[in-house]
């Protein structure tokens, strides 16, 4: 126990705040795959067959090859990507994306091209009655989307993303390679400090249980609140 | 609480800052894992001989310097991303690298051993004490010879992408299992798990090890320099920074003339291995 | 490009080794705990539920590195008989890989059984089919079925999976593009070329498990 005490000996503050560093840096992703999704999710669902390619090379690429892949993908080229595009617009200097927001975009696609999966799966169980009924009361397109589809889309979607929320708060764990200290990459540097591996990829686990845990907590609440009246 | 500030506000300005030109101040890649090179202690503070060496050139150099932390694998592809502007990192110079990137002169001599668990085998290596790979001759062949014979079927583990991985692969000691991990910590993790009949590195990696976790972990067979090893361990910078590189090599022969490399490698490594 | 391509297909070999393996294994397992969550008994019941809540709940690197290093660790396991089998990475990889698949493999098989309509038991128990042969002949056909689908993603799941074998020195596809990332500094021929492949493999097991719930699936 004395490994998890808090203090220059111990390791229980770098810990702790590894674990606070996990939770954002999963909060960031998931936040940034909603954005992907929000984008492609209309895309697939186009009737326009080009839109529909890009939705699903989209969701077919991302899920179809390892996580770790695409990290590493993002995390040697991102930088260089970015500074292209800086250079075109003739920016020559340094640009440096940091670790957080390597981590957070790569987990981030990742977790969109499942949360893409799951809004579009939502918007095609709810009735076509409602479509054609707001059709003709005459409700504008864009209002009967934001007033109609959207916040039917989240309530049912709540189950399918509790399921994406605990993928990403996982594959978190893989983006360790771009130096960002959460849980799992704590967990690695104390291992090997102390020599005591079993110890802390045992606490790591631990951690993660409880993230789990209390996360999936607060979604059924979520999903009992917003439920109501169903 | 102000620990606690501290991350909150680090985590909003993430956000926010997404890109940060640098300028006048310079970055220095580390791994943070190859002890006593380079480590990190329980505080999650790199230190080490190169991490108190860079601090010592940035000095001389007048530049401003953040010493930051990256995994092996990445280093070189991170160097020319431009996440950092130098790399120290017991980086040996070999002529593979020098084709992707430029290294300064060299500033610390590395010496690479193998090491073996008491009471091995092969604890006792009929070699010379340190084989010479450039110079080669008689002896040297000799010695590969008996390493051949001493290594064969045996498990070898060593760091990936490293001039020791190189040597191994090279066919100079001839057919041996070759198992390559992310960072040293794992290899001596294995060579006392018993995984691993016997492990190549930095000699002062092996004996470090041994004498923090109390494990009989023992050096074995000839020291090797030279060849595949190398000239030397050197500032790894981009091709084309000239500025940068002509600047740590004036502030490394500043540094070996007032001793400040002799100084720190004793502190460090317990002997001078400055060159 | 194409000289890389050897070595990355070698690896790509160990790849689907590894994941016919484990998967093969965490049926089993998968099977046996969807049975022990579906059993009446508390403790048979919490017990299997504790095994898929710790595998589904936590990173298979966590999981990953337990094995390998962790357990590398314990004094008595390094001198016993199971030291033979830890002590290769591919059974620690394959050991983790069961454990975690066969969890997830539970939770599938698990619904599927709890969706099986009353009507069918009720049915056999009527005509005096004996409680055995319902669940070898009606239940359990029905469950494998009604799970393909699922089943099918949980595949490609892991075939993402295995490529965390590289973490612990094994040479699978991934392995093999770190591998040629290190020695020629060229990370995108690697990590895209072993990309293509990953993605290769996975449009294949799509279509076979396509073709199989074609064959042998049904609506309900």
């Amino acid at each position: 126990m004395e490994l998890l005490s808090f203090g220059d000996t111990g390791w229980g503050d770098e810990l702790f705040f590894a674990t606070l560093m996990t939770i954002a840096v999963s909060i960031a992703a998931m936040a940034i795959g909603f954005l992907f999704a929000l984008i492609f999710t209309p895309l697939k669902l186009s009737k326009n067959k080009s839109f529909n390619i890009i939705g699903n090379c989209y969701t077919t690429i991302i899920r179809g090859v390892p996580e770790l892949l695409v990290i590493y993908l993002l995390f040697f080229g991102g930088t260089g990507a970015v500074m292209y595009v800086a250079s075109i617009f003739g920016y020559d200097g340094y640009i440096e994306i940091n670790a957080f927001i390597t981590g957070a975009l790569a987990i981030g696609i990742i977790s969109g091209a499942y949360s893409t999966e799951v809004f579009r799966g939502a918007i095609l169980s709810i009735d076509k009655g409602q479509f054609e009924a707001s059709k003709v009361l005459g409700i504008k397109k864009n209002i009967q989307f934001y007033k109609i589809i959207l916040p039917q889309m989240l309530r049912l979607s709540i189950p399918n993303i509790s399921n994406v929320w605990q993928i990403t708060l996982k594959d978190t764990s893989l983006i360790s390679v771009t130096g960002l200290v959460e849980i799992m990459r704590q967990s690695y540097i104390a291992a090997g400090s102390t020599r005591d591996p079993l110890f802390f990829y045992s606490v790591a686990a631990v951690l993660y249980l409880m993230l789990t845990f209390l996360s999936m907590k607060l979604i059924n609440k979520l999903e009992m609140k917003y439920s109501k009246g169903y | 609480m102000s620990k606690f500030k501290k991350f909150g506000l680090g985590i909003i300005i993430s956000f926010f800052l997404v890109f940060s030109a640098n300028a006048g101040s310079i970055k220095i890649g580390t791994e943070g894992a190859y002890p006593p090179w380079n480590s990190k202690d329980s505080s999650g503070n790199l230190n080490g001989f190169e991490v108190d060496l860079a601090n010592a050139l940035c000095e001389i150099m007048n530049h401003d310097c953040t010493v930051v932390e990256q995994d092996w694998d990445g280093m070189i592809p991170a160097l020319t991303s431009k996440k950092f502007d130098a790399i120290m990192a017991g980086m040996s110079i070999t002529s593979e690298r020098l084709k992707t990137i430029n290294f300064s002169q060299g500033y610390a001599d590395e010496v690479a051993s193998l090491a073996v668990m008491k009471g091995s085998s092969i604890e006792n290596i009929n070699t010379p004490e340190g084989i010479n790979l450039n110079i080669g001759g008689s002896d040297v062949d000799k010695a590969l010879k008996t390493l051949t014979s001493s290594l064969s079927g045996k498990t070898v583990c060593t760091q990936i992408g490293t001039i020791h991985q190189n040597f191994l692969e090279s066919g100079d000691v001839g057919k041996i299992k070759l198992k390559t991990y992310k960072t040293q910590d794992e290899v001596n993790l294995d060579l006392t798990n018993g995984r691993c009949d016997v492990a190549l590195a930095a000699a002062v990696a092996f004996t470090d090890y041994a004498e923090k976790s109390g494990k009989a972990v023992v050096l074995t067979g000839p020291t090797f320099s030279g060849g595949a090893f190398g000239n030397g361990v050197g500032v790894g910078i981009r091709k084309g920074d000239s500025k940068l590189l002509n600047e740590f090599n004036a502030a490394i022969d500043k540094a070996r003339d007032d001793g400040i490399i002799s100084k720190l490698a004793i502190k460090w490594f317990g002997f001078d291995a400055s060159m | 490009m194409i000289s890389i391509f050897p070595s990355l297909l070698n690896g790509a070999v160990i790849t689907l080794q590894l994941l016919v393996v484990s998967m093969f294994f965490g049926l089993i397992i998968g099977l046996i705990f969807a049975i022990l969550r579906i059993n009446k008994n508390l403790i048979i019941n919490k017990f299997a539920y504790g095994y898929s809540y710790f595998f589904r709940g936590t990173p298979l690197l966590v999981q990953l590195y337990l094995i390998y290093y962790g357990l590398a660790n314990v004094e008595f396991l390094r001198n016993s008989f199971f030291w033979v089998i830890i002590k290769e990475p591919y059974w620690c990889a394959i050991i983790a890989f069961s454990l975690n698949t066969g969890a997830y493999t539970s939770e599938i098989l698990r619904s599927a059984f709890q969706t099986i309509k009353k009507g069918y038991i009720e049915a056999a128990q009527s005509l005096g089919v004996t409680k055995k042969i319902t669940f070898y002949r009606i239940q359990l056909p029905i469950a494998i079925k009604q799970s393909l689908p699922a089943y099918g993603n949980e595949i490609i799941l892991m075939l993402k999976g295995t490529s965390l074998a590289s973490v612990i020195t094994i040479m699978d596809l991934m392995g093999e593009a770190r591998k040629v990332n290190v020695l020629t500094f060229k990370p995108f021929e690697a990590f895209i070329t072993a990309g293509i492949i990953y993605l290769f493999i996975t449009f294949i097991i799509h279509n076979i498990i396509k073709y199989l719930e074609k064959k042998y699936g049904f609506q309900t």
